[in-house]
């Protein structure tokens, strides 16, 4: 096992720094239903310290936007969500990421199980060389659900929800590598979303795509998160500002700023962060 | 005039580039020719037995008129059977064990040692662990089974280092995308590793097959009888179970040995039915590594 | 961490039983330990081979002394008085050896400076799956092809050479071990890195004189290492000489005559009925372990000088 935890962090949740309570403050109504709480999470590629005490609710049902500049620690600390670090020796976690609302660490729980609770989108397209069936259906296996008539529901359910059912549903058995790069990507959307996950995470998903198909998984990502809590990495600040309900603002491997996304974008309370949305620096 | 004029020396360095590459042309030349040459001077000598049916359904006989390779067919066979369900298997585990759960220490470090090794170990030293352990010290006798072992433990380290590196040709996105679904390393390893590195390890294990059939020597030590004018038990029967093993404990022999055992006879007709063995080995081992080759080539084409 | 941490809470994993994940956390554990077993027993073989060859070599020793079988010339075995001198053995394995690796360096030099500074690749990728077929012929069709090819053909004009002689299977092996020397050394060069070749270039250098004073230089110790490969290869090959070389142990280097080979001399005592335990039994096992070592020690050589080769660039 990799992670350390300092456990006697978690009785003191009132010292809590200010970044989390930004927020909280101003909409108190909204901290009942967080699907997700990081808490002075540290983290260690090696010798190195990619992330710095940072805090951060994930609000349910909504989409959390990551930003800052580029080796700011976004994609670092998307990847604690799924554990996806632990998959690789010398890294390191100290600190607590809690789901809610059964308030369990997630940094202590074995990161088979985690991932089976919180999908994930990459960068790059990346299906299975498979059919598109069974790119969806993946999931599923997985999981051990081999129920033929659940499958069947849950793909087309799944495929339906990434919006790209009518693209498909008379190539099912088809090789998934016959889609488009954009395709692809809400294929890989659909297989990430057919198992339900607790929380979506995305990690520049359309950073490889063109603009049309980067607007149709936008769009898709608006619709998606009324059923669905996403988190999502992007490197482009107006995509932040068009899909996000929050947004949260790194660098160095600081939490600068989290708030909604609106005041955000619209009064900064950091000079760094009004430095970046503003194009002065990054 | 002391110095040589630049025209002069691109000109020398042309001369230069333009000889060495045609000896190496040539050299290439000499080897195609030669493998052409085996194959045609093999053909050539035994022409008058590869027409004839009996070659193939007659056993091994004092005349060599009448001397065929059913034996040696049969037994090449089974052995191989033997051979193939025991090296790919452990192979395989073992290849998949190195590059996906090793972790960094001095037990990984021997096992890798130790292949690459075992890789240069001739395999005639192969033939003395045979004779020594697997026929005297197990008892297992100078059978189809220790003949199909001993191959199978010659050509592991092969077939180990063409399954490691198909693994390591998988890319990081395919392995990411399976963890992030929730897939465990064994969900991981078995439904998408192992799939994606499969034609890798098939073009490996063809050729460890082909090295396989074609090696006598850990074979002639343990004893092999190369007059063999019996056929092993059917490994199918007509009555439940219909799989039978006593094959496995028959006495055998192997198309090179064959070959082998023709060869150093000083009758010239002997040397004809030794050549039309050869013939036969010669298109299986071509057969068996064209089709390696053509997989790997047809692999690369599709991940391009 | 596994199971057990299961929350008490009703989560889901998207709608894996608990019954699954029990049975997928099992075989996760048990899969990782069973793969572990496969990759121990390679080291099992190596064990298997050392263990043979000393336990049968310790009571051949305790009859010859380890002085005689390394300086004794004569190796007979099965005669009244018996002779363990295996530096017989060794001198006519030294000779084909010899021979075939003054056949294979200056070619495979050859093929492998032309496969990598010369040819295209294209020509690269057409030429090399011939010769993975050359190397893959049966060794057994090379003996042949030395006995009754290449051996009457050198008597046209070496009329002294003996039908059974050092020479043609020397010269067959050569020719054997040529498709994996040129390999490997080319491996080596084409692994020089780009830079150096142009530095090269740059003093205006002909291709051939970039290959001869850039690349084989950097390269040399990957090349060496091709060779001491080659030359493992060429020691432990047993059926070219099995069947071409002769079985008659004499020392000497003269090329023209028959002798046998350790592999030979392998070959020829286990092929007959060799009663277990007896002291011409053994030396089999003797000989054997003289050719493990010689080949360890090359081949340990080899993959020493390759790693250090390939830790440079």
């Amino acid at each position: 096992m990799q992670t350390t935890t300092k456990l006697a962090m978690n009785a003191t949740p009132t010292s809590q720094p200010a970044v989390a309570s930004h927020s909280a403050a101003q909409h108190p109504a909204e901290t009942a239903t967080l699907r997700a709480e990081v808490r002075n999470l540290d983290f260690w590629y090696g010798e190195k310290q990619a992330l710095k005490a940072v805090n951060l609710p994930i609000h349910d049902c909504k989409v959390t936007a990551l930003i800052g500049p580029s080796g700011c620690g976004k994609s670092t600390l998307l990847r604690c969500f799924n554990r996806m670090h632990d998959l690789y020796p010398g890294n390191r976690y100290s600190g607590e990421i809690l789901l809610q609302p059964e308030n369990q660490n997630l940094i202590d729980m074995d990161p088979g199980l985690v991932r089976l609770r919180i999908g994930m989108v990459f960068q790059k397209p990346n299906p299975f060389p498979k059919s598109i069936f069974e790119n969806v259906a993946a999931g599923l296996r997985v999981r051990g659900v081999n129920n033929k008539a659940l499958v069947q529901e849950r793909v087309e359910t799944a495929l339906k929800g990434a919006a790209i059912w009518d693209e498909v549903k008379d190539r099912l058995h088809e090789s998934a590598y016959g889609l488009s790069g954009g395709q692809q990507q809400r294929l890989c959307i659909a297989r990430a979303l057919a198992p339900q996950p607790d929380i979506l995470l995305l990690d520049e998903p359309t950073s490889a795509l063109d603009p049309i198909a980067t607007a149709k998984i936008e769009d898709l990502l608006t619709e998606l998160h009324k059923r669905v809590t996403i988190v999502i990495v992007t490197h482009n600040m107006q995509q932040a500002a068009r899909i996000s309900d929050y947004t949260a603002y790194m660098h160095m491997g600081d939490m600068v700023e989290f708030g909604r996304t609106e005041d955000l974008f619209t009064h900064p309370k950091e000079q760094r962060t009004n430095d970046y949305i503003t194009g002065r620096f990054g | 005039m002391s110095a040589p004029s630049l025209h002069s020396i691109v000109a020398a360095n042309k001369r230069t580039d333009i000889i060495v590459a045609s000896i190496g042309v040539l050299v290439m030349a000499i080897a195609m020719i030669l493998l052409a040459g085996v194959m045609i001077d093999l053909l050539a000598s035994g022409w008058p037995r590869l027409l004839h049916g009996e070659f193939y359904t007659n056993f091994p006989s004092r005349h060599p008129e009448r001397a065929g390779i059913l034996s040696s067919i049969v037994g090449t066979s089974l052995v191989m059977l033997v051979t193939a369900s025991i090296a790919i298997p452990l192979a395989v585990a073992a290849g998949l064990y190195l590059e996906e759960y090793a972790p960094r220490n001095w037990f990984t470090d021997l096992i890798e040692i130790n292949v690459s090794n075992l890789a240069g170990v001739p395999s005639i030293i192969y033939g003395l662990l045979a004779l020594g352990l697997f026929v005297h010290a197990f008892g297992l006798g100078e059978t189809i089974l220790t003949a199909g072992l001993v191959l199978a433990l010659l050509i592991l380290p092969v077939i180990i280092v063409a399954t490691r590196e198909a693994i390591r040709s998988i890319p990081l996105e395919l392995r990411e995308a399976a963890y992030g679904l929730g897939a465990d390393k064994w969900q991981t390893v078995r439904l998408y590793v192992l799939p994606a590195a499969r034609p890798g390890i098939l073009t490996g294990a063809i050729v460890g097959l082909a090295r396989a059939i074609g090696e006598a020597a850990p074979v002639i030590t343990i004893g092999a009888l190369t007059f063999i004018a019996f056929l092993p038990p059917s490994p199918l029967q007509s009555t439940p179970p219909f799989i039978n093993f006593e094959w496995l404990w028959s006495p055998f022999t192997l198309m090179p040995i064959q070959m082998f055992n023709w060869v150093s006879r000083p009758q010239e007709a002997f040397h004809v039915n030794a050549a039309a063995t050869g013939v036969v080995l010669m298109v299986m081992t071509l057969i068996m590594n064209g089709l390696a080759i053509y997989i790997r080539y047809h692999l690369r084409k599709l991940q391009r | 961490m596994t199971i057990s941490s299961l929350p008490a809470s009703a989560a889901d994993y998207g709608g894996a039983s608990a019954a699954f994940l029990r049975r997928r956390a099992f075989w996760n554990r048990v899969s990782g330990y069973i793969l572990a077993l496969a990759a121990a027993t390679s080291v099992l073989v190596t064990v298997g081979i050392v263990y043979v060859l000393i336990s049968q070599s310790i009571p051949f020793f305790q009859h010859v002394s380890l002085w005689d079988f390394l300086t004794d010339t004569q190796w007979t075995p099965v005669f009244e008085d018996a002779h363990f001198g295996v530096m017989t053995l060794v001198s006519a394995t030294v000779t084909v050896a010899g021979i075939a690796l003054a056949l294979a360096i200056p070619a495979g030099l050859m093929l492998a400076i032309y496969l990598s500074e010369f040819a295209s690749p294209r020509v690269r990728e057409t030429i090399k799956p011939f010769l993975e077929l050359l190397e893959a012929v049966p060794t057994v069709v090379y003996g042949f092809f030395a006995l009754l090819l290449v051996t009457p053909l050198l008597q046209t004009f070496m009329p002294n050479l003996s039908g059974f002689n050092l020479l043609a299977p020397g010269l067959v092996m050569g020719i054997m071990i040529l498709p994996y020397t040129a390999s490997v050394s080319e491996d080596a060069m084409r692994s020089v890195p780009m830079g150096l070749r142009e530095a090269g270039y740059a003093l205006g250098y002909s291709r051939f004189r970039v290959a001869t004073h850039v690349v084989i230089p950097a390269a040399l110790s990957g090349i060496t290492a091709a060779f001491i490969l080659g030359m493992s290869r060429a020691v432990g090959e047993t059926m070219v000489v099995a069947i071409a070389a002769g079985q008659n142990p004499r020392f000497g280097f003269d090329p023209t005559q028959g002798a046998s080979t350790i592999t030979a001399y392998i070959v020829q005592m286990t092929m007959g009925d060799l009663p277990h335990g007896t002291v011409a039994y053994q030396s089999v096992f003797a000989a054997g372990l003289t050719l493990f070592v010689i080949t360890l020690f090359f081949n340990l050589l080899g993959f020493y000088l390759r790693r250090r080769f390939r830790e440079v660039y």
